[in-house]
């Protein structure tokens, strides 16, 4: 496999090669090249911002399709707590897992379950003594992405657990092996996803070496069959198995509100986040104990393969948990499930080079080219700043005469040259062009 | 090989903008691969620095040298200077003023913060004059 897989894909039959996306990537991973956008594998997040403000549609991430329920003889949905915010007047959980068990899965495991597991097991975490503090939530994949090759002195930080969608397929998928006594491999658990870092998290994941999570199906995609299957008469089958504690982790401040510990802060929203980041590495906030980050606005219920509006979806959400207890899940996980076991390392994807003195150099040319480059951050050469394009050229993947100002500068010199040479022609030959002009 | 050179204005007068010369030299450091723990020591102790300018000086500039060995900076400020140094950089030791504080700032920290991220500091200041801290990071 490409060592560098992502969900977050370019469709360059719709891309019109225009800046909207190049100027709002966080990471400044995409450039537009030969008319078309191109995405710096190495650089993406899978943060999904590209696709939010695509005009054209032309980004688009790559998930799996319900089909992939004939691929395994034993499946599993593990729906993510954000997709019980996507219904109107939903009263109770059990009427969605139900209508996936209809839909054709044959079991449901919550991801909410897991996540009120996690949440127990970072509540012990917690108290450990000498912790470095503040401790940062792994649960969203792009942040932790994020984290890995641009805030790599923070790394120590991480909360070093599996998100609750790993701990779920893990344990879904060991409870269904006891169960139909079928072999691991053909049992399918199936993330129901409302974000493409997840997609790429369960392809190449960071924190573990292979992801349980077989397959991942996006909410938007599962919402309108679910629909047909939404009906209060059937529910009994299947009951919920997560309280509010889970529920909540769907919203920003979730997942911290579940440490019964004010010492925390939640940020949503990827350019947020990176503020945090920044400010924590200045070791501008003292006393905090934890950090939670989403890179969607307003947390999971935002993310871009969900369907309804993030605000309208949070407002859902708490209307959904009022009448749900605490929590269900108290049991330790054992450590296999939970931990960690391949520890987050440093990608250097911004260096300029293995060498320092190189490097060094390439800085020095860097900033001479951008001295010479307009300032103006337009992005019209396919790079989101002159300060990126003047990377690009040191880097050799772009050259300073993409500039529109610099080639009207280059232009308009050329034009100037040819009125000098004009003057330099001597009186006897212009003589002589005028003569020709009279006899013709 | 010549030293990279980078150069920030401070703005006295804007505490949301204090920590923009540090995150721009991060963004170098990493350029440059640098060692993480050593980006951290220089954005800390950059960060302190800048927050000093705001606070005490209204402002002033920054000047940031890397070569093969080292990072060094120059803080330069014209504001009201240092009366006692050595008492400056004592733990604790404060002359913010209240409604600095109420922000959260001036506990005291900024110098010693400063000296313990980098391994050179050194300050001259006069009263009435202003103050140039210069703050060394060996690579």
């Amino acid at each position: 496999m490409n060592s560098f897989f992502h969900s977050v894909t370019l469709d360059p039959q719709k891309c019109k090669g225009c800046i909207n996306c190049i100027k709002r990537c966080p990471t400044e991973a995409i450039r537009v090249r030969n008319g078309k956008a191109t995405i710096l594998a190495e650089r993406c997040i899978d943060c999904g911002e590209c696709i939010r403000v695509c005009p054209h549609h032309a980004k688009k991430a790559v998930c799996d399709t319900l089909s992939v329920l004939n691929d395994y003889e034993y499946t599993i949905a593990l729906p993510a707590p954000s997709l019980y915010a996507q219904f109107n007047h939903l009263e109770d959980v059990e009427i969605v897992l139900n209508a996936l068990l209809m839909l054709g899965f044959d079991d449901v495991f919550e991801v909410s379950k897991a996540a009120e597991l996690v949440s127990d097991a970072t509540r012990k975490y917690m108290a450990r003594p000498g912790l470095l503090k503040p401790v940062i939530s792994s649960a969203c994949p792009a942040v932790t992405r994020l984290i890995r090759v641009r805030f790599p002195s923070l790394i120590d930080h991480v909360l070093p657990f599996n998100a609750p969608v790993e701990v779920a397929a893990r344990l879904a998928r060991k409870q269904a092996v006891k169960k139909t006594g079928l072999p691991p491999e053909k049992i399918g658990t199936i993330f129901i996803s409302p974000c493409p870092a997840k997609v790429t998290a369960s392809k190449m994941p960071l924190g573990t070496q292979k992801s349980a999570v077989s397959a991942v199906v996006s909410i938007s995609e599962v919402y309108p069959q679910l629909l047909h299957h939404m009906n209060a008469d059937t529910v009994g089958t299947i009951s919920a198995q997560s309280g509010k504690i889970g529920v909540s982790w769907a919203s920003s401040s979730g997942e911290s509100a579940a440490l019964l510990n004010d010492n925390y802060l939640a940020a949503d929203g990827i350019e947020n986040v990176i503020r945090v980041l920044e400010d924590l590495e200045d070791e501008k906030f003292e006393n905090l104990d934890f950090i939670e980050l989403n890179a969607c606005n307003a947390g999971c219920i935002g993310g871009v393969l969900t369907v309804e509006n993030p605000y309208i979806a949070r407002t859902k959400l708490k209307r959904l948990r009022k009448y749900l207890p605490v929590s269900l899940n108290h049991d330790p996980v054992e450590s296999p499930v939970l931990d960690w076991d391949a520890p987050l390392e440093y990608t250097p994807v911004l260096k300029l080079d293995d060498n320092f003195s190189v490097a060094m150099e390439k800085m020095s040319r860097m900033e001479q080219i951008e001295e010479r480059l307009p300032g103006l951050d337009c992005g019209s050469c396919g790079a989101p700043s002159c300060h990126a394009l003047a990377e690009d050229v040191v880097r050799g993947i772009a050259s300073e005469d993409e500039c529109i100002y610099k080639f009207r500068e280059n232009f308009s010199a050329l034009v100037d040259n040819i009125h000098k040479l004009d003057s330099m022609i001597p009186q006897s030959l212009l003589n002589r062009k005028e003569e020709r002009h009279d006899t013709d | 090989m010549n030293a990279i050179q980078l150069h920030y204005e401070v703005d006295g007068t804007d505490f949301t903008r204090a920590g923009e010369a540090s995150a721009a030299v991060k963004k170098a450091l990493r350029q440059l691969g640098v060692r993480p723990d050593i980006i951290r020591k220089v954005a800390i102790a950059l960060y302190e620095g800048e927050i000093n300018m705001v606070i005490h000086a209204e402002g002033g500039y920054i000047d940031v040298s890397i070569d093969q060995s080292s990072i060094q900076m120059a803080l330069c400020d014209h504001g009201k200077g240092i009366e006692n140094i050595d008492l400056a950089m004592k733990e604790g030791y404060s002359t913010a003023p209240d409604e600095v504080r109420s922000l959260g700032f001036g506990a005291g920290m900024g110098l010693p913060n400063m000296k313990k991220n980098t391994d050179e500091m050194h300050i001259e200041s006069t009263v009435g004059v202003g103050t140039n801290v210069y703050m060394t990071v060996y690579l």
